[in-house]
């Protein structure tokens, strides 16, 4: 009578070192040496990024993702979509990192017990219960340092002692009761620009991926609309649970009770006909001589097309090839690093003015008696223009229904550069 | 908390005493040290006699850390985890939903056997709880039950069952989730809650719609046929009716309609249609899981021009975390064998970057390799020189080997691939070199006499290849290779591979061979083992073509071979010997050894190894692993002849019998029109109001509308193609078993007039014509123009007196309309190739119709003797025309579906104005129902003349009970407090099912639900028609069909929960009877007993 069981059995946390740090069972206990599989795999894969999602066990199946440092790995006993699992173990990262901050061991062992409380409504007998952050919120309250003295003073608890009635209403994303002196709703209209530039400075693929990241704090239960000027522009949307979809549909207007809180709202593409505009240019000779065991590097940054905005925040990242043991470079804005370990050259440049343009050049030198690098490294650009959304989208108008007071509204607009690389 | 725990192994006495303590916040700290133990995976089961005594504490935080830990241990510590038991049963009685939930989740997380009964009653009973989150919470349990004893099975399928028809989309995704552990095998349960699950399916949370699109998947893969099976029979269709449209006549047309006949145009069943809809919009999930979940239902699904749709939503994934990159790239890779145009516009979304993980490196080569062809090979070939030049050389291997398969499957670029290789054979990088040699190798297989160059260019480079070493070291292949154990690297499989090649083509290179074979004899002794094996081939080879120059070498070699210390080696060289070297003992084998070794070789096929990865459902761990995961569901194939659909049909009584009489009529091969044989003509019409369409399929017909321009379209193309062969189709469509058709009318009206068809076959169209977008409704109408031939019956409901022996009966009032257009169809006896064309009002009645019944057939040939039974209605009064001051009220259930909710029973209420002044502001005020009760009030009357009566409706949901609903009715100047109390058979609405149907549900409900009492009927009461009459006067049930003459049956469910009530009316000898009644709801079972006696003997 072995009946085995769908979805996740098991989770266990282990840090980069390899050691389990936690674990955590939902049926009966799977003995810790499963992992052995992990650390194979991982021992083969070299390096983190390279480990497989799914690894196949005799009697288990190990999924599992990397996030912050931490494997998350899930133990499954039988056909489950993997898909279901990856993004489940995703949602435990997001959700821990919205409690504490950030996702990492520490904050984890510091705060063990309330991610076992946690584990324990996400998850009943290895299928998703509750994974909405307000219902979680309400159930097991997040850690503060306030809240934390006056615990162990009054020996009260995190656990919420409502219950937690958002899971029973028919919008389960939004906790009850919500009530702020300051009624705020911001949005964040933040565009990634995704690229391949090629040795040339041509363009061999670019796209402008966005999201709307809302922070709404409003009391009561909030009927929202969000229309844009030229909606035509978003191709591809995807969208959170609570936006009404045949709403979109016919009159491509976003109309939403809001969860509390922070949240991601709508994520898109903007469809691939507009051409889009890169505003950045990098000028770039790097070169390796055969016999002198050294070569150059000689990389300029400029501006273009950045419609009277500023590009800053840039940063460049270049994976330099084996074979360069170091770097000598002078940097006219900025400053350089290089981590002979790793092979990384991080540049950090800021602002781009563009009467001085900034520039990063010198020598670089490779391991004497080796061949010379086959390959010149690409460069990875960051970057960041405030006010601006580079495809244009805009933000119409705002309107709330159902509640009677008026809220203070803003919507921000950031382009960024998202994978964008240029190959020398 | 880290601080404590290097001491806490030795300090459990002392937790011990926290624990004991009746300081709450020293338990809480005793049960955080424990958990923290817990989570390390520590053992602290030594602690559970004093952590069990805590399960009833007050305090929340301790009780859930208790929670944690009896879970974590019950397992082991059976005996004493049965303290906690009753705990938990208390607070299954919880009035509060919550705490009920909880503890009915902790205790069937409890793994210990002996409480098996206890958590199946636990289940039970939280199956039919009022909350529908502890009926989740139920059904969460059932496969801890399972897991925990298989043995009750069979009783908890039927609390799936039960729970499966739950309407609530909180339940949705955790009943089905139980359905796919317990029994996924049956796929019956799911036929009647197949269109529910449809509707329901966007409100339901993301982890519940991930279960249920995959569980549909299947279920529609048994139950639909393939979309694309007629393909390729269409494209024939067209050219055929091209080229017979102008020249022929219809005769011949007809006749070559007789030869195409049986391939029937395809046409997608309304519930297939349904799911690809409902579907869809989930594309735009935020939660990459669902996308995929969708994706690969199109992919098994829809028909081959919808399957795009996907493409988009997939290639948004890649933006994601890594995880789900590799795990969608799996899949698009699949698909994009199948189906390479879909996501062709997205090619540059596969575009590598260097800082991509090798992994996703190699699965984006893999798609982009699949999307290569004619058209774009140059751009990704340019792509692939880019990536050439990469650090990674796991990804530069890859892509040498990508190149191969580009170079194989378009033949175009062949030789610019083979040139670019062979200039990667400079290469400094060794393994650039050798994985450029194993392809080329492949690729000169295919046409090896126009590249004797390259050979002889590769004959050089067994110089440069030298035996194992490197700068880098042998890294293992990471891709095909992945097999090889680590070490070997690619190299000597690189000489071995150029040995061969000159072996193989040594005509080609006569002068180089020989030279090479010294070489190799030369470092025979220090080569791999593949690169020996291949040094004794090409000797072979030589000896056999140039023995001359070889005779010698060939024989050291042998000899070289014959002393190796590895056995293969020892043996191919013995055997080698013996083959090629004659003596005196050699065999006959020895003549053939030419044509052994120097057979035309077939060229290797380099194809993806994602090839046929496809009969895995897209999307599972099986499909990743492309191996069998435990416990997986093979996606079944398309059956060949559909299923019967009716199956799927929910109680919607007006349409669905007509179908069932249709046939039957066909079988006696009558016209409709003629067919008055005494029995009184049906009045069923396929419509019903329009805004009869409930709630769920309100929402679909208004998507459906918009969406069905497009089906339209398509279908239209298929008809033109398939036009001739379509009225032969017809006949055997009729014969078999009416199937939707939509919109076929025109051509079907032409046709008719032209070629013979039989009347009855006119008389469809005509009435297809009429409906046009209705797929279904066309039962309906031709029915309802057969009524209207007969005229023996009239629209209206009034005079159903004289009806009511007809077996069939119709609701008291429907719309005329639609049967005046048929009438005057059925008048014009001559065909004519105009036919009216009906009001729009119509189309959009009939629409709401289809969608609502959907499917019509009924597998058995039996006629079900079916309608909603309407005798003279009874009204009750409301409110007196004296308490009322002049205001009449009188209401009647007019046994019809309540628009909007059906859970609701209509209430028709008829007001009348006996005062002499207006009345204004007619409306219900302040509802003030029972627990559970809902009312749905009817719309304010604005103003209602002296004299006047108006009629309206409206809506309450008694609970399945007979308690009254109160309420105030107020006009501008008062308010009147009135209650309508239903009587017991007005709370339940017709069923309708077979006699096997009947016979099995009945079969479940035996015991406490079946109630039996005798009777006697009185005198004039004796007929059939009394009988039925009276019966289905007092209670809303359908009659069902019944092979015995002296038994009778009845079927209907409970208008809120759905549950069934069965009749039986049985005659004995004389005048008694017996009257059985089977219905879980046994207060409703008891009363309902009562009425039917009382009924009966008056």
């Amino acid at each position: 009578m072995c009946f085995q069981q769908k979805m996740i059995h098991s989770l266990f946390l282990i840090n980069c070192s390899g050691d389990i740090f936690l674990e955590k069972h939902w049926k009966s206990v799977v003995s810790q040496s499963v992992c052995d599989y992990f650390f194979e795999a991982q021992e083969k894969a070299i390096d983190v990024e390279n480990v497989p999602p799914v690894i196949s066990t005799p009697h288990h199946y190990l999924i599992s993702i990397y996030r912050d440092k931490i494997f998350f790995v899930s133990v499954i006993q039988t056909e489950v979509p993997p898909l279901f699992v990856i993004e489940f173990l995703h949602r435990v990262a997001d959700t821990f990192q919205d409690y504490f901050g950030e996702c990492s061991e520490t904050a984890i062992k510091d705060n063990v017990v309330i991610v076992y409380e946690l584990l324990e409504e996400m998850l009943d007998n290895g299928f998703p219960l509750a994974t909405e952050s307000n219902i979680l919120k309400e159930l097991i309250k997040p850690p503060t340092i306030l809240r934390s003295v006056v615990n162990s003073i009054t020996g009260s608890s995190n656990v919420g002692d409502t219950l937690p009635t958002g899971q029973l209403s028919n919008i389960p994303w939004r906790r009850a009761g919500v009530k702020y002196t300051n009624n705020e709703a911001y949005f964040d209209v933040i565009e990634e620009i995704d690229a391949i530039i090629d040795k040339s400075g041509s363009t061999v693929f670019a796209e402008i991926q966005g999201v709307i990241d809302s922070c709404i704090k409003l009391s009561g239960m909030p009927d929202l609309s969000l229309s844009f000027m030229n909606p035509r522009l978003l191709d591809d949307v995807s969208f959170h649970p609570c936006i009404r979809f045949k709403r979109w549909e016919s009159e491509r207007v976003l109309s939403f009770i809001p969860p509390d809180g922070n949240f991601r709202l709508i994520s898109y593409r903007v469809s691939s006909q507009n051409l889009v505009a890169i505003p950045v240019y990098v000028k770039h000779m790097i070169s390796f001589k055969e016999n002198t065991s050294s070569g150059r590097f000689d990389v300029t940054i400029g501006p273009k097309q950045n419609m009277g905005k500023t590009v800053e925040g840039v940063v460049m990242t270049v994976h330099m090839p084996k074979a360069v043991l170091n770097m000598n470079l002078t940097a006219t804005q900025g400053s350089y690093t290089f981590d002979p370990v790793t092979k990384v050259l991080t540049w950090d440049v800021g602002k781009i003015t563009p009467q001085k343009l900034p520039n990063l050049k010198g020598m670089v030198n490779l391991q004497s008696g080796a061949p010379k690098p086959e390959e010149n490294p690409s460069l990875n650009i960051q970057f960041k223009i405030q006010q601006l959304a580079i495809s244009g989208l805009k933000v119409n108008r705002l309107d709330m229904y159902g509640e009677k007071y008026k809220p203070f509204k803003g919507v921000k607009y950031i382009t960024k550069a998202g994978k964008f690389q240029v190959r020398t | 908390m880290g601080i404590f725990l290097p001491l806490v192994w030795f300090r459990h006495d002392d937790l011990k005493e926290m624990l004991d303590s009746n300081k709450d916040s020293l338990k809480l700290e005793a049960m955080k040290r424990i958990v923290a133990m817990i989570a390390r995976g520590k053992n602290a089961s030594d602690l559970f006699p004093a952590v069990v005594k805590n399960v009833a504490c007050k305090n929340i935080e301790v009780k859930k850390l208790v929670y944690v830990y009896l879970v974590r241990y019950a397992e082991e510590q059976q005996d004493l985890a049965l303290l906690s038991i009753s705990t938990f049963q208390r607070g299954l009685k919880d009035p509060n939903q919550l705490i009920r939930a909880s503890a009915l989740r902790v205790l069937s997380s409890i793994r210990v056997p002996i409480i098996v009964p206890i958590m199946m009653l636990a289940i039970k009973e939280a199956a039919s709880d009022m909350s529908p989150y502890v009926r989740k919470t139920a059904a969460h349990a059932i496969p801890k039950l399972y897991s925990l004893d298989s043995d009750q099975k069979d009783q908890l399928i039927e609390v799936i069952e039960k729970l499966l028809a739950d309407k609530t989309t909180l339940v949705a995704g955790s009943v089905v989730m139980a359905f796919e552990e317990v029994c996924p095998e049956r796929i019956d349960l799911i036929h009647k809650n197949y269109r529910k699950l449809c509707n329901l399916l966007i409100d339901v949370e993301e982890w519940g719609q991930v279960v249920i699109i995959n569980m549909l998947t299947r279920y529609a893969r048994t139950q639909f046929l393939s979309p694309n099976q007629n393909e390729s029979l269409l494209e024939e269709n067209t050219e055929k009716a091209f080229y017979g449209s102008e020249e022929e006549d219809a005769k011949d047309a007809k006749a070559e309609a007789a030869v195409l006949a049986k391939c029937k145009p395809y046409v997608m069943d309304p519930d297939h249609r349904l799911l690809l809809r409902n579907t869809k919009p989930l594309l735009q999930s935020r939660n990459a899981a669902v996308v995929m979940a969708v994706a690969q239902l199109y992919f098994h699904l829809a028909p081959k021009a919808e399957v795009g749709v996907i493409a988009k939503a997939l290639v948004r994934l890649l933006r994601s975390h890594s995880e789900v990159q590799y795990v969608v790239l799996q899949n698009v890779a699949t698909m994009s064998i199948k189906r390479r145009g879909m996501f062709e516009p997205y090619l540059k979304s596969f575009y590598i970057r260097s800082t991509d993980p090798t992994q996703i490196k190699i699965l984006k080569l893999e798609v982009l390799t699949n999307l290569a062809n004619e058209t774009n090979i140059s751009t990704i070939l340019r792509e692939f020189q880019t990536y050439i030049r990469s650090m990674d050389k796991d990804f530069v291997a890859a892509t040498i080997q990508a190149i191969g398969r580009c170079a194989t499957n378009i033949g175009k670029v062949r030789d610019t691939c083979l040139n670019g290789l062979v200039q990667l054979l400079s290469n400094r990088d060794e393994l650039v070199v050798a994985e450029s040699v194993v392809v080329i190798k492949k690729l000169l297989q295919m046409q090896p006499a126009q590249h004797s160059e390259i050979i002889k260019h590769m004959a050089k480079l067994t110089d440069n290849i030298q035996v194992g070493w490197g700068v880098a070291g042998p890294r293992e292949r990471g891709w095909q290779q992945c097999h090889m154990s680590e070490g070997i690297s690619q190299v000597p499989m690189a000489r071995a591979s150029i040995l061969w090649l000159i072996g193989e083509y040594c005509e080609h290179v006569p002068k180089i061979a020989p030279d090479v074979l010294r070489k190799m004899a030369k470092s025979f002794t220090n080569e791999e083992d593949i690169v020996k094996l291949q040094v004794i081939n090409l000797a072979a080879k030589l000896y056999l073509t140039n023995s001359k120059q070889s005779k010698l070498l060939t024989q050291y070699v042998l000899n070289l071979a014959k002393y190796d210390q590895n056995y293969d080696i020892r043996d191919r060289a013995r055997f080698i010997r013996q083959l090629i070297v004659p003596t005196e003992k050699s065999g006959a084998l020895n003549k053939y050894a030419k044509k052994l070794f120097l057979a035309q070789k077939p060229a290797p096929i380099l194809e993806s190894s994602f090839k046929d990865r496809d009969h895995f459902q897209l999307g599972s761990l099986s499909h990743l692993l492309n191996a069998k995961a435990v416990g997986y569901q093979e996606l079944p194939d398309w059956p060949d002849e559909a299923p019967d659909p009716s199956v799927r049909n929910v109680e919607v009584p007006e349409w669905t019998k007509c179908t069932s009489r249709e046939k039957r009529k066909e079988k006696v091969e009558k016209p409709f029109y003629s067919d008055s044989e005494g029995e009184s003509g049906p009045t069923e019409s396929a419509d019903s109001e329009p805004e009869s369409g409930s709630e769920e399929n309100g929402s679909s017909s208004s998507s459906g509308s918009s969406s069905s321009g497009t089906e339209e379209e398509e279908e239209e193309e298929e008809e033109d193609s398939g036009e001739q062969s379509e009225d032969k189709e017809e006949e055997e469509e009729v014969e078999k078993r009416p199937k939707r058709k939509d919109k076929e009318g025109s051509h079907k009206a032409v046709l008719g007039s032209a070629g013979s068809p039989s009347e009855e076959e006119e008389e469809e169209e005509r009435a297809k014509k009429a409906k046009k977008k209705a797929p279904q409704g066309r039962k309906g109408r031709v029915e309802t123009s057969s009524e209207a031939s007969t005229s023996e019956s009239s629209s209206s409901g009034s005079d159903s007196g004289s009806e009511a022996e007809a077996k069939q009966r119709k609701p008291p009032s429907s719309k005329a309309s639609p049967k005046e257009i048929s009438l005057l169809d059925l008048d014009d006896f001559t065909p004519s190739p105009v036919q009216p064309i009906p009001s729009s009002s119509i189309i959009s009645t009939s629409l709401v119709t289809d969608l609502e019944g959907l499917t019509l057939t009924d597998s058995s040939l039996t006629p079900t003797l079916l309608s909603p039974a309407f005798s003279a209605v009874k009204t009750y009064e409301l409110l007196h025309r004296m308490a009322g001051e002049g205001l009449a009220v009188e209401y009647c259930f007019s046994r019809r579906p309540f628009p909007g909710d059906p859970h609701m029973v209509a209430v028709q209420i008829q007001i009348s104005n006996n005062t002499d002044t207006e009345v204004k502001n007619l409306r219900v005020n302040e509802p003030k129902p029972l627990s559970g009760m809902r009312i749905q009030e009817f719309p304010e009357i604005e103003h209602l003349a002296p004299g006047d009566t108006a009629t309206v409706v409206m809506g309450i949901d008694f609970c399945d009970s007979t308690q009254a609903a109160n309420f105030q009715l107020c006009t501008h100047t008062r308010q009147f407090y009135v209650s309508i109390q239903p009587p017991v058979g007005e709370l339940m609405a017709p069923v309708f099912m077979s006699e096997n149907e009947f016979k099995k549900e009945q079969g479940k409900l035996m015991g406490m639900s079946e109630i039996t009492e005798k009777l006697t009927l009185p005198e004039k009461c004796q007929s059939d028609h009394t009988i039925v009459q009276q019966l289905t006067s007092a209670a809303n049930v359908g009659r069902v069909p019944c092979g015995a003459s002296n038994e009778y049956r009845f079927a209907a469910k409970t208008v809120t929960s759905g549950s069934l009530v069965l009749i039986t009316l049985e005659r004995r000898e004389g005048s008694t009877a017996q009257l059985t009644i089977n219905s879980e709801k046994m207060v409703i079972g008891t009363m309902l007993v009562k009425d039917i006696i009382q009924a009966l003997a008056q």
